[in-house]
């Protein structure tokens, strides 16, 4: 935050500076909607009603995959956003699409994970437990699946308009929101994962 | 928070690496030592704290821009409020309040 270096410019206007603190006032929103979701399935996950438990039917290899795939595309999504302060456009086109890629990676695994519970005979209607557990996994894919959405959207922007002002504004905070579900997954990967798994 | 940031992005990779290690880190700690569970819960759920705290300041830069301050002063709320409610709802629900 020294005040020798030149301002980035996704701040250099007031409309851009606001949005994005606005976005991190949202971002403080979506900490505690889904705080209330670890909450509730905390409260319901020894509830398991004569179904399967966590350590029944989580797999170790497939959340390490998950995990891995979102902390890289956090990782190339900072990349991308380094680029782009360096004016360069290709770099952080590059680098989104790859962040993209990873997303939509950790989507498949994820889908394949779900049809695995189900299988395992745990819909989100077999007990407290699963419906805790899906309803907190799956608002976390939806945040992605969204993610990839809007950032895809932006990228056809950035490829007609290059970077200006205000797509530059609009990507930092796809990046801001990106990095914010690799938070929401350390916490689930932490305490829903490995705390529900028995060695 | 330079505009033109030429050098290599070293704290993007420390940051990354450094996630890596504690991901696995705490798997290693979970499915390998002899600690009680509530002590793994622990040491684990110290290590998503710091991984967070990675993302928030080395990805995310959040003191960054005029309103840095204001960012912190939010997100330290935010962060208290989920503590009240995770917390707050797992005491109410599960110490046998209902039974009374």
């Amino acid at each position: 935050m020294s005040s020798h270096t030149e301002t980035p410019l996704e701040y250099k206007s007031q409309q851009s500076q606001m949005n994005i603190l606005g976005f991190w006032i949202f971002l403080g929103a979506e900490i505690v909607l889904f705080s209330t979701l670890f909450a509730s399935y905390f409260v319901l996950e020894h509830n398991t009603a004569g179904g399967p438990a966590g350590q029944d039917i989580f797999v170790l290899k497939d959340v390490l995959i998950e995990t891995f795939l979102l902390l890289t595309s956090s990782f190339t999504s900072g990349l991308a956003i380094h680029a782009m302060r360096n004016h360069d456009k290709k770099g952080l086109l590059t680098w989104m699409i790859v962040t993209l890629l990873l997303g939509a990676g950790f989507l498949y695994f994820e889908i394949n994970e779900f049809l695995h519970f189900i299988h395992e005979g745990a819909t989100i209607q077999t007990s407290g437990f699963t419906a805790g557990l899906f309803t907190l996994l799956g608002t976390h894919g939806a945040h992605v699946t969204f993610g990839i959405i809007w950032i895809s959207l932006l990228l056809v922007q950035l490829v007609r308009r290059g970077i200006t002002e205000k797509t530059s504004s609009k990507l930092f905070i796809a990046s801001l929101y990106w990095h914010f579900l690799d938070v929401v997954w350390i916490f689930i990967f932490t305490f829903v994962y490995l705390k529900g798994m028995v060695i | 928070m330079s505009a033109k940031s030429n050098h290599f992005p070293w704290n993007l990779l420390i940051g990354f690496l450094l996630s890596i290690a504690l991901t696995l880190l705490a798997v290693f700690v979970k499915f390998y030592t002899d600690f009680s569970s509530l002590v793994i819960l622990w040491i684990i759920g110290a290590f998503a704290i710091f991984q967070a705290l990675i993302q928030l300041f080395m990805f995310m830069h959040v003191t960054e821009g005029k309103e840095g301050v204001i960012n912190i002063v939010n997100i330290v709320y935010s962060v208290f409020l989920a503590l009240v409610i995770v917390f707050g709802s797992i005491w109410v629900l599960t110490s046998g309040h209902a039974a009374h």
